[in-house]
């Protein structure tokens, strides 16, 4: 645990003293105001329309018309960021070959990746934590359920923590740190965008294509639903990612 | 404290290294001396776990390097040849992060970085940003991060490597001033190094093991002739065919104002040597030991033409 925390803090501090986290939160922030702007703007000319008429009004969900829309704008702005943030998570070690300290030192293979990982964990929660300030607004003016906001936060931390596993793995495959971006960042689309094929897939591949679609997963987590399914999911996805990456490592030193 | 034994590593088709044999003593400096693509850094990155090797087996302080991987690295410190330096981290930050890894208990981890700062002359440098210090003190800081942990054994190679005479030769006291207290196997290509500071040397080729043991013995060992270098007033051929009239001489050659001779080892030709220029009168300048000094043997071993 104690190793773990060497390296994680070792990482952090590495975001945070050059202006990667800086930049990749901001730009971040930015683009997730821009689309809390528009979805707010776009549900009180609604509200104001539908004023006219009651019945229609009681039809009228923040949680549905603001939140929904808005965890998976964040859910896509993150596929971009993570790969960002984690390509030079071994990379840059293996090109700078500091890597020689960290499997030269008493330290296991596995301290290392975690410690990273966590790292990586980190900057995603500040993301994800200072997104809280628009939500600040809407429940002091409006009646959202909270429930569902925070299970999608779940839901995003949960998508944006596979995401970096992911990113981890690729960043252990080459010293490139473009192209580790780039796998990793193709990969995750790939993953997302899996249940488009099950649209003309039949039968088990329909539903095996459906289950490991990122999409699935995510969209019911934003409507408010927590099903184990979905967590198994993701947590195996992390775990397989991590694993793969130890496996990298390993295998790349016995070569 | 040191110990290979037909170690062998392979990268894919490529051998990097067959069949090394050689031991290192408690509290000796060795060197692991070669041409450039010989083995030796592949060699050390096996001794301290970085590498698994092939083949053989290889251990630190009675611990086997591949049974016992994480007991080496407690008491192992290495400076790889390219020093692992994070850019955008601190002399002082750097050093507390190699004192947290390397198992160096919270309590005692300041005085570590303390010693270790001071032991590599890295007071004036310490708040600066590894990017922005000279090679020089990069170097120092490589050499810092490997002994904060009070290692028993240093692994250092090329510990000069990029350096200007004066910082060399400050290394060079740095790693004599450790010695006793730690063994180390420093490896290098400069010669000079190893007579300056070494005790023995293993001297690798292509992966193989060329030779190996203390200075004295290797040169001794490799010393097939002796012989003096003279130095005359009078010069010429005469001169030389009256050298080679002696008896009992093998060999005389003549270049830069003086001349060599040699015998076969055991004999002991000075006398009949300084009798002849006496009673020639050829006016005797100079007379000296034929030396083989550590170019001569290295070139001669790395040549291949001697049996070990």
């Amino acid at each position: 645990m104690k190793n773990i925390w060497a390296i994680c803090k070792k990482e952090i501090k590495t975001y945070f003293t050059s202006p990667i986290a800086y930049v990749a939160i901001t730009v971040f922030l930015v683009l997730i105001g821009f689309f809390f702007y528009s979805l707010i703007w776009w549900f009180n000319s609604q509200s104001l329309q539908m004023a006219q008429n009651p019945s229609y009004y009681q039809q009228l969900n923040i949680n549905q018309m603001v939140y929904s829309p808005l965890f998976h704008n964040m859910s896509i702005i993150l596929l971009l960021m993570v790969p960002l943030l984690t390509m030079r998570l071994f990379s840059e070690e293996k090109r700078r070959q500091t890597d020689e300290l960290l499997f030269t030192s008493p330290i296991s293979v596995n301290q290392i990746i975690l410690g990273k990982y966590f790292a990586s964990l980190f900057v995603l929660l500040v993301m994800l934590f200072l997104t809280g300030i628009l939500s600040i607004f809407v429940f002091a003016y409006g009646n959202p359920e909270p429930v569902p906001v925070l299970n999608g936060y779940l839901g995003l931390f949960l998508a944006g923590a596979a995401f970096i596993s992911a990113g981890i793995f690729f960043s252990s495959l080459t010293e490139n740190q473009i192209v580790s971006a780039i796998l990793t960042f193709g990969t995750l689309l790939l993953f997302w965008i899996l249940n488009w094929a099950s649209y003309s897939a039949g039968g088990i591949w329909k539903s095996v294509l459906n289950y490991l679609s990122f999409f699935q997963h995510f969209d019911d987590m934003t409507r408010g639903i927590l099903d184990t399914t979905d967590l198994v999911y993701y947590l195996s996805f992390i775990f397989l990612g991590l694993f793969l990456t130890h496996s990298v490592i390993q295998s790349r030193r016995w070569r | 404290m040191i110990e290979v034994e037909n170690l062998t590593k392979k990268y894919g088709d490529l051998v990097a290294v067959k069949n090394l044999n050689f031991k290192v003593e408690k509290g000796k400096i060795w060197g692991l001396l070669g041409p450039n693509a010989a083995g030796k850094t592949t060699t050390m990155r096996i001794l301290t776990g970085y590498l698994p090797a092939t083949d053989g087996k290889a251990s630190v302080a009675n611990y086997d390097v591949f049974e016992k991987p994480n007991d080496v690295k407690k008491i192992t410190g290495y400076l790889p040849e390219n020093v692992p330096l994070y850019p955008e981290m601190t002399v002082h930050s750097y050093l507390s992060f190699v004192s947290e890894i390397k198992q160096i208990p919270a309590s005692k981890r300041k005085e570590a970085v303390e010693k270790a700062v001071e032991i590599s002359g890295l007071e004036t440098v310490r708040k600066r940003l590894i990017k922005n210090i000279s090679r020089g003190f990069k170097q120092r800081v490589g050499i810092a991060q490997a002994l904060i942990h009070n290692p028993q054994v240093l692994v250092l190679d090329e510990p000069t490597a990029g350096l200007d005479p004066a910082q060399i030769i400050e290394i060079r006291k740095l790693i004599k001033s450790l010695k006793g207290e730690q063994t180390i196997l420093l490896s290098t290509h400069i010669l000079a190094e190893v007579t300056q500071t070494c005790d023995g040397v293993v001297i690798i080729n292509e992966g193989n093991l060329m030779a190996s043991g203390s200075l004295e013995e290797l040169t001794a060992s490799f010393k097939e002739k002796e012989g003096v270098v003279i130095k005359l007033k009078k010069e010429g051929k005469d001169v030389l065919s009256l050298l080679q009239k002696i008896h009992g001489v093998d060999k005389v050659s003549h270049a830069d104002d003086e001349f060599k001779i040699e015998w076969t080892k055991g004999k002991d030709m000075r006398d009949e040597i300084t009798k002849l220029i006496v009673d020639k009168e050829l006016g005797l300048i100079e007379m000296r030991p034929l030396a083989m000094n550590i170019e001569d043997l290295y070139l001669k071993v790395i040549s291949g033409g001697v049996a070990q």
